[in-house]
This record gives structure tokens, sequence and C-alpha cells, in this order.
């Protein structure tokens, strides 16, 4: 029987812009594709549109199944569905591969028209202001002015500030999920830490490994397993694996031994056979360039005093890769700036990991913000409401 | 000082007979920061008839919940910690309502209200309620409708009634502005720290000292 609560069976769809585009770094992209996903209706005035901005790992497949028996639904399937928090009875939802990505949108190992090869090492670097730039013109091709809403969590949260202060009176709203302002010195090494896993594979062969038929799985593997430890929580962790060995016994050896071992590896070999290694290098390096505060003296409510938007900021309790104090940070600067804020600070054992998963309140709270949102944009009919 | 209690707008939800007087000592179209906010009832009200744009701060998800679904603005966030959060001078009024009791630094809070606005409510209850002494005459702790706890089983832990809180607001160098005492929602004028069994206070800092 279907679920009523899925979008279903959903295709993407793939959107060219064949002129160059300056990005922030000043290098120039001659031409660029985006592939995305929708669910949902566009209304009239096409006001009920709401953009998800994805994470270092994520793309445009967010909700619903490409085929019938895939394993997995869209990423976040969730929160987005018929009835669901982001409800696509109300709202027209867009899922969009971004910019440098490995999933179809324009990326390193995309081929370079100017020499017929993949990019690989030219492939510039990207900063969140450019993936902006380019979802603006996605939403332009749509024929959407507004969104009604832009959310995100983690590096996506970073996407939607910059949305809001970048094009003030393009956002309604912007729901900024376990996020941060700019990366602390302590994340940017973990960032670092990772890049150089890939980096110093000899697979990797300075970024151009394309041409020698092979792929620096060493590096991504340890890139991923190093993320995945700091996207779960100690407590979260020791919950779910604790010393739990494999065979109940110590084998004196370097073997996957403990079940955590076993999980990290698994994660770490999965990751690497799909993910693109430079596709990483260029996502993490956003996440440490971004500071939106940096071009308004350091004062992030200078910054945040451009935006129109309203905000709804959330946190995870035991999330320490952006912890609640980073959020708070956001929060402190919009009300500075006398913007409209709610701050939910949710209790949750899963670490980093907790925006993904599905928990009562967090989706409670997800669900009130967002039918007030569908409410100004696309009221229900009178009979349906009784 | 304040006038009696009148009948909320036309159409309107009725508020809590405290909150009823907090709205009308709250002026049109001011800045309002309402810490233990619950639900978000007298925030929404205030949004409605009397323009006011603000915050709420609340430490509890339900209520954090229901304050976005009815479109206030709402930091989850623990007053014990302070209101480090929010600049001085923000606000034109800080309410403080039926919190203080079960509040461990209220010395700090009332000083964090007096920074971060302008004019400060606070409501509680008046343990100097005569119920209360009777029943403590009658060698038990009290429990009324202001005060509806076991001793066992209370949040309360800091119990006040109306001259000990003015009492304190001199203490820390803060002015009594404004202060209405009611018994089951009506107004008591008589002996209110006997016959009332609610009071709110308005203060600000006074500026002599």
């Amino acid at each position: 029987m279907p679920d009523r609560h899925s979008v279903g069976i959903v295709a993407p769809q793939t959107a060219v812009f064949d002129a160059p585009i300056q990005l922030a770094s000043g290098a120039i992209l001659p031409r660029f594709e985006l592939v995305y996903e929708t669910y949902g209706t566009l209304n009239a005035d096409a006001s009920n549109a709401i953009l998800i901005c994805h994470a270092l790992s994520g793309h445009h497949h967010v909700a619903g199944r490409h085929q019938p028996d895939d394993k997995a639904a869209g990423w976040w399937d969730n929160m987005i569905g018929p009835g669901k928090p982001i409800d696509t009875d109300r709202f027209f939802v867009i899922g969009v591969n971004n910019l440098g990505g490995c999933h179809g949108s324009t990326g390193p190992a995309s081929i370079d028209p100017g020499t017929g090869k993949p990019y690989g090492s030219r492939f510039p670097v990207l900063l969140v202001a450019d993936w902006v730039q380019t979802q603006a013109m996605l939403a332009d091709r749509l024929g959407i002015r507004q969104f009604a809403a832009i959310i995100g969590g983690s590096l996506g949260g970073m996407q939607a500030l910059r949305w809001s202060i970048t094009h003030p009176e393009r956002v309604r709203h912007a729901l900024v999920i376990a996020s941060a302002p700019k990366l602390t010195a302590q994340n940017i090494a973990f960032n670092d830490v990772a890049r150089q896993a890939i980096i110093t594979d000899p697979d990797f062969h300075g970024g151009d490994f394309y041409q020698f038929d092979t792929v620096p799985r060493r590096g991504l593997r340890l890139a991923r397993m190093l993320g995945h430890i700091t996207y779960l929580s100690d407590d979260g962790m020791g919950e779910k694996f604790g010393r739990m060995l494999r065979s109940g016994e110590y084998k004196f050896g370097y073997d996957v031994e403990f079940e955590i071992e076993s999980y990290l590896r698994y994660q770490g070999d999965k990751f690497s056979d799909y993910f693109d290694a430079n596709t990483y290098l260029l996502m993490t390096k956003a996440l440490d360039y971004f500071d939106p505060a940096r071009h308004y003296g350091d004062d992030l409510a200078e910054a945040m005093r451009q935006a129109q938007a309203r905000f709804l900021v959330v946190s995870f309790t035991t999330d320490w890769r952006f912890a609640p104090e980073r959020s708070r940070e956001i929060v402190k600067a919009l009300l500075d700036a006398k913007k409209d804020v709610s701050y939910a600070e949710i209790e949750s054992a899963h670490g980093h990991d907790a925006f993904l998963m599905e928990d009562a309140p967090y989706h409670a709270l997800m669900r009130g913000y967002l039918a007030r949102v569908a409410d100004e944009v696309n009221p229900l009919p009178q009979e349906a409401r009784a | 000082m304040s006038t009696a209690i009148k009948p909320a707008a036309t159409g309107a939800p009725e508020l809590r007979p405290d909150l009823n007087q907090i709205g009308h000592w709250i002026a049109r179209g001011s800045r309002v920061l309402d810490l233990g906010c619950g639900d978000g009832a007298l925030l929404s009200w205030l949004a409605t008839h009397k323009d006011v744009r603000g915050y709420g701060v609340e430490i509890d998800v339900d209520g954090v919940v229901a304050c976005i679904s009815r479109g206030v603005n709402v930091i989850q966030s623990n007053l014990e910690v302070g209101l480090a959060q929010f600049e001085d001078d923000s606000f034109d009024y800080v309410v403080l309502s039926l919190t203080i009791q079960a509040m461990h630094n209220i010395e700090g809070i009332l000083t964090e209200m007096a920074r971060v606005g302008r004019t400060g409510i606070v409501t509680f209850p008046n343990f100097g309620y005569w119920e209360n002494r009777w029943q403590i005459l009658q060698g038990r702790m009290p429990v009324s409708e202001t005060i509806p706890y076991e001793w066992y089983n209370t949040p309360n832990i800091h119990f006040c009634t109306v001259s000990d809180f003015d009492r304190l607001l001199i203490k820390l160098g803060m002015k009594n502005t404004g202060r209405v005492v009611l018994a089951n929602g009506r107004r008591v004028e008589f002996m209110p720290n006997l016959l009332g069994n609610l009071a709110l206070v308005r203060f600000e800092r006074d500026s002599r000292s």
C-alpha cells in the first residue's frame, strides 16, 4: 500500500545555464548545470516555494524514491511530504544539488569544455555565496521571486543565512538548523585533517585522479570516518555501540574487533564508493570560509541587519560539531538587529546528526512554524479549515 | 497608578486575570520581553491588541512549540543563567509572571530585568494571603488557588508577601511604580497583603540610587 505521507516516485530535472558566471573567488565558470527535484505544486502567485539547502554530503534527492524498490528514500524524507512538517500539500519544495557537487550538478568530475577533460584540480574553489547565487538563478528560472522559506541544516543553514543577507527581499523565513555563523578553529581543524587524508592519498593525483581511472578511496574513507565521529555524541555512540565486540572476545590484533570500528569502516567504505573526493574538499573549504560578519566589520548583528526574513534557529543539546553556543551567536545577532527570531534547543542524544532524525518535539516545532508560514502564503480554503 | 481591570476587547481570547492587568499596563506599540512566557498567550494578545513586538523566553519545549505555533517569537533559555543575550535597555517592558517563586537567583533576575528593560513587571502569589496564614495557624503548609502544590512536590522555593517584595526592590535600588493585588481575579484595595492572593508589581531603576 502506498504511504500517503510520501511524495512517492520522483524524478530529478536538470537546469542548464549556458552563460559564463563569475564566482566569489573571481574565477569564471563558462557554463553549468544544476540537478534538482521538486515536490508539491507551485501556487498561482509562486509564493509557496521552499528551498532545501543541503549539507556536506547531501544532494537534490530530498524526499521520495526514484524507483519503487529503492532501499532508501531521499535524505530528509521524514520531514518532507504530504502532511509532514514541510507539507507538500501546501508548499512547493525544491531540493537542489549544489554547484561543485557530485550528484549530477556541474562539479570537479564534469567535463571542462575548454579541455574536453574532467575539471579535476582546475575546478574553482566555491563559497557559500556561490551556491546562493546559482540557487537564485534556478529560482529565477522557475519563476520564484520570493521563497516562503529557505531551510537548511549544518552547511545548509549557512546557505539560508547567506540568502537572508544577500537577497533580503527574496526570503520570507529562514530556518537555520544545527548551524553556525562561522566555524571555530577546532572545526576547521577537523576539516583540514579530512582534507589531508584525501590529498595525501597517492591515488588523489593532485585532484586529477579521473585521468588515472582511480579514486582516492583510502583518503575519502578516513575523511568520512573522522567526520562521522564528530557527527555523533559520546553518549549516543556509547548507547549504540558501547564496547561491544564483534566476536565477543579480544583477538589481540588490528582487525575489526569493536562494533564501533566495524560501523565506521562500513560508513567510510560506503561513502568512498559514491562520493567525489574533490567535492569533499570543496564543501569543507566552503564551510571554513563562511563568515558573513567579515564584510561587516566582524559584527554579525550588522550583517543580519540586512535581513528581512523571520528566523527560526534550532540546535541540539549534544551537537558538539555545531554546538548550541554557535546557534546562540546567530540568535544574539538577530536579537541585537531587532529581527523576528525564535530559538529552540532540542534535547537529543544524536549529536550533529540529530537534525536529520525523527524526533517528536523537533518535528512538532517545524510543523508548528511552517503551518504559520503556509497560512501566510497559501491559506487553506475555508471549508478545509473546519 | 493603574486603573481597575477592564474587560478584554470584544472577541479577544480570555486572558488570565494577571495577564489581563499586565496587558493594561503596557503601552501600545512598545517592545516587550516576557520571561517564562509559557504558551505565549500574553505576547499573542499584546501583538493583536496593542501592536506590541517582542520575544518570550521559555525553558520548556512544549511551551516553545506552543509559542511558535501561534506566531510568537520565543527564545528557549534558562532564566537562571541571566539575560546575557539581550542588550541594555532593549525593551520597554520586561515581564516575569508567576515564575519568580520557583527561581533560585531572584536578585539576579530582577537586576537583569532592570538592565534590559525600562520597566519591569513581576507577578507572584502573595504568601501573606489570609487563607495561607490560616492554614499555617492550623499547622499545615498552605495549598490554595495560587499555590496549588503540596510542600513535597512544589516547584516553588521562594515565597514572599507583598511587603517583602517591596523591601527587596528598595534593597536593589529600584522603585515601585505601581501595584495591583488581586483575589480570585478581582482587585483588592483594602489590606491587600492580607486579602489578596496574587500581586502584580511594576518597577524601574531608581534614578536617585
